[in-house]
């Protein structure tokens, strides 16, 4: 084996409230496909954004070819001869691929002009080199999102890059492609070309890599060659992390079923979905990044709407095609994304609280404001949330005072059924297990509650029952005792194999 | 048993200093209308500040006004509606043309007599009517409300030219119906001009039931959680579609209101009325602070906003400054008034 190409050491970054890379560290050979792996949030993709210069790190040293290399945006790593192929391409799709693979290097005539005729040349001359099958006239948004991958490859390969950073290449092509794409990558590696390999999916790793490093919680676990290492060991050291925090799951009466879902279909990423829950019952969904967790969720109650299944509430069967339906039904949606689908910024926390049980709150149309003030107030004090009045702009706000306001605001509608996506992300401790010792609670008043989440920790110390996903698809169901993170995780990564196997 | 600092640390230190600062900016535009008003008087040597001036002002500037409540809604949903000039102009012919008297020259519908009601009426619903179509053109078509309105600006336009034919006015109107926008209520008849004229108390009804209707109603609430983000809106349960139909109805609504009260006050119906109106009244709901990043509006804003605006046009007159160049000067006063806006409502990082 060769010298470094690339040593990262000691590499911290911070994110307002938290953490994301503790100190890490990671090397790259010439020659070599180095596989990076670890659970969702473990601080993969940040740290090869601050390679690439697209973050810049608050602390460490990247050393390039020996040499200490500072890097304060994306054309620093270019220049440093570092590509990175994000799990979102990044291209522009009216253009040809010729056109984004010279986008802001465009070539020139001598008299200065932009030549689309040498750019697409020379673009044929690296596709022809690499037995890339593509026209290089063609229109990007007419590609396949595998042909697109490519035409990335393609660029990093015209700029000369030396190390060529892949996020989770795979996540959406088929096998075929996949097969190709490993047979591009093996090609590069004969060529000298470092290749960094962000990927969720065992056995790829096995199949391409020369060396696995994997990370969990943002700090650097262990690095060793791929051949050292087997599936189980990969899994427990993904999630070798002690369950730390406390968790008050409330000792609930479970009783009947209270919603039943059958075979709720919807694109890709919502498969034959069928699962019921009960009254006092915590039902856990986990799951990968882009495994449809969400997505069933938002299916069900209406946000986008089912291409088919049923859903029967009480045993009966309801109709569900808009959000408000949902909530006619007695279900509530805390979304994932607070800023995006959850708060209404600019609105007074007293509006965004009262927002979903507005009809409860009027009559004949008109406001009852006394009503609205009293429950409001005994929201505010009941769920101890932070703010100097209920007049005050819920974005000035903190980010666990914002999730406590949305949980009101379906705690005042009174759901049967409370979905949570993601509760407390983003959110400090104490909010955090204020949300967790509510959320048992309810539980315990006879409510059912739905609960996604990426933390492990979350999902075991709150589910009664876990449900796991993959591709769309539910994989496995565990019971409280049953559930331990290797075994839902080698559940998350199921499929991943089967395909590549 | 909660230690949340972020929340604590930073509300409470800067708490009434900010709000302070925000009275001010909430009610700056009252002090700049008095200013005005002072600067004209002094200027004008008192006419402008004439009972009969003032009483004028307002007159004019209820059209605007009653336009610009319709727009305040509209622009709290983060939407526009360029149509209202146009829509008025339609309003104005329809409504004109039944309230002809009859045998008269120039009448549209030969021997067609119908009580002032049905005309007021009409007026209304073509309003109504192209305001709904604008409502469903972004609701259900997902058309971006600037390009259907523009769109309706042109229709409405061309439907009025082409209704009134030859292009002249329908005039000789009958007496019930002008009264609407000549006539006085608590008027003293031995006193010429005396009590307040009818346009103005139909342009304060508006406003009182807009406001009423924006801040004690449930759909007052949606207006503005729609506004202030509309994708949580829906996940809240709110119809966004049947929500942003009826909004765009009742801001075609009042501008047909407005048509109506125009053709009336200048005794006929012309195709080419109301035109740029729409500009004037989104300066008069922006500079009366309803932001243009959605979710913020008050009526009472709009309402001083656009009288602001009259004195402004009056004032200009008075003092013979040319028209060319009050049209200068409305440009400017809209654009520090979308200045003032981004200052004042930008989102905290």
């Amino acid at each position: 084996m060769g010298e470094y190409i690339v040593e990262m050491k000691g590499i911290t970054k911070r994110f307002p409230g938290v953490l994301a890379l503790n100190n890490v560290q990671l090397n790259l050979r010439p020659g070599l496909v180095h596989s990076l792996m670890g659970e969702n949030g473990a601080g993969k993709s940040t740290l090869m954004k601050i390679l690439a210069g697209v973050y810049t790190l608050d602390e460490g040293q990247i050393i390039i070819n020996g040499k200490p290399v500072k890097m304060s945006n994306p054309l620093d790593g270019l220049a440093n001869g570092i590509s990175m192929i994000h799990q979102e391409l990044m291209f522009i799709p009216e253009l040809t691929a010729a056109e984004n693979i010279y986008l802001g290097r465009e070539l020139r005539t001598k008299a200065g002009l932009v030549s689309k005729k040498l750019m697409i040349s020379e673009t044929q001359k690296v596709f022809d080199r690499w037995n890339i099958n593509i026209d290089p006239s063609a229109q990007m948004k007419t590609l396949s999102v595998a042909q697109a991958q490519m035409v990335e490859i393609a660029k990093a390969i015209a700029f000369k890059s030396k190390i060529i950073i892949m996020d989770e290449p795979t996540s959406a092509i088929t096998e075929r492609e996949v097969a190709r794409l490993h047979e591009m990558i093996r090609d590069l590696r004969s060529a000298g070309t470092a290749i960094v390999y962000i990927t969720h999916k065992m056995d790829e790793v096995f199949a391409i890599s020369d060396e696995v490093t994997v990370f969990r919680d943002g700090a650097w676990v262990a690095t060793d060659k791929a051949s050292n290492m087997n599936r189980d060991k990969l899994i427990s050291l993904m999630v070798g992390r002690e369950l730390n925090q406390l968790f008050p799951k409330a000792d609930a009466k479970i009783g009947d079923v209270i919603l039943e879902v059958e075979d709720l279909t919807r694109g890709r990423l919502v498969k034959n979905v069928s699962f019921n829950v009960r009254r006092g019952e915590i039902l856990g969904i986990a799951g990968l990044m882009g495994s449809g967790r969400s997505e069933v969720l938002e299916t069900l109650f209406g946000i986008y709407p089912a291409e088919s299944g049923t859903v029967k509430v009480n045993g009966k069967v309801v109709k569900i095609r808009e959000p408000h339906q949902a909530i006619e039904a007695g279900i509530g949606l805390l979304t994932e994304d607070r800023k995006k689908t959850g708060i209404m910024g600019v609105l007074s926390v007293r509006d965004n609280m009262s927002m979903a049980a507005i009809d409860r709150f009027s009559f004949m149309g008109v406001l009852r404001r006394p009503m609205i003030d009293r429950e409001c107030e005994a929201q505010r004090t009941a769920l101890a949330l932070k703010t100097p009045s209920l007049e005050q702009q819920i974005q000035n706000l903190s980010g666990g005072n914002q999730q406590k306001v949305l949980l009101s605001r379906w705690l005042l509608t009174d759901p049967d059924i409370l979905i949570i996506d993601e509760p407390t992300r983003g959110i400090d401790v104490g909010a955090k297990s204020e949300i967790h010792r509510l959320m048992g609670e309810l539980a315990k008043q006879g409510k059912a509650i739905i609960m996604v989440s990426s933390e492990m920790p979350e999902i075991l110390g709150m589910s009664d029952r876990v449900m796991v996903m993959c591709e769309g698809q539910m994989v496995g169901e565990v019971s409280r005792k049953e559930a331990t993170q290797e075994k839902i995780m080698e559940l998350a990564t199921r499929f991943a194999d089967e395909a590549v196997a | 048993m909660t230690k949340e600092t972020t929340a604590t640390s930073s509300i409470p230190v800067g708490k009434k200093k900010f709000d302070l600062v925000n009275f001010a900016k909430t009610y700056m535009i009252i002090g700049v209308l008095i200013l005005f008003v002072v600067a004209l008087a002094i200027l004008t040597e008192g006419n402008s500040i004439a009972p009969v001036n003032m009483v004028n002002v307002i007159r004019q500037v209820s059209a605007i006004g009653i336009i610009g409540v319709g727009m305040t809604f509209v622009i709290i949903t983060l939407g526009i509606d360029l149509s209202v000039g146009s829509i008025l102009g339609l309003s104005a012919v329809v409504a004109a043309s039944l309230a002809q008297n009859p045998g008269g020259s120039l009448v549209k519908f030969e021997g067609v007599d119908v009580p002032v009601i049905v005309a007021v009426l009409a007026g209304l619903a073509v309003g109504a009517l192209a305001g709904f179509t604008n409502g469903v053109l972004i609701a259900k078509f997902r058309l971006a409300p600037f390009i259907a309105t523009l769109g309706m600006m042109s229709i409405a336009r061309g439907l009025a030219y082409i209704y009134t034919g030859d292009g002249r006015p329908f005039s000789d109107l009958k007496d019930d119906y002008n009264f609407l926008g000549q006539g006085y209520l608590f008027s003293d008849p031995e006193v010429r001009l005396s009590g307040i004229p009818l346009p103005v108390v139909l342009f304060a009804a508006v406003a009182l039931i807009a406001t009423f209707i924006l801040s004690y109603t449930k759909f007052g609430r949606y207006t503005y959680a729609i506004g202030g983000n509309e994708v949580a809106a829906r996940v809240s349960g709110i119809r966004i579609p049947r929500v942003t139909i009826i909004i765009y109805t009742l801001s075609g609504l009042l501008a047909g209101l407005a048509g109506v009260l125009w053709s009336a006050r200048i005794g006929s119906g012309n195709s080419t009325l109301g035109q740029g109106i729409e500009l004037d009244a989104i300066t008069a709901v922006i500079v009366g602070g309803t932001s243009f990043k959605g979710g913020i509006g008050k009526i009472w804003g709009t309402v001083v906003g656009a009288l602001l605006i009259g004195t402004i046009n009056n004032g200009l007159d008075l003092l013979n400054v040319s028209p060319f160049l009050q049209i200068v000067v409305k440009g400017c006063i809209i654009i520090v008034a979308i200045i003032i806006d981004e200052r004042k409502n930008s989102k905290p990082a």
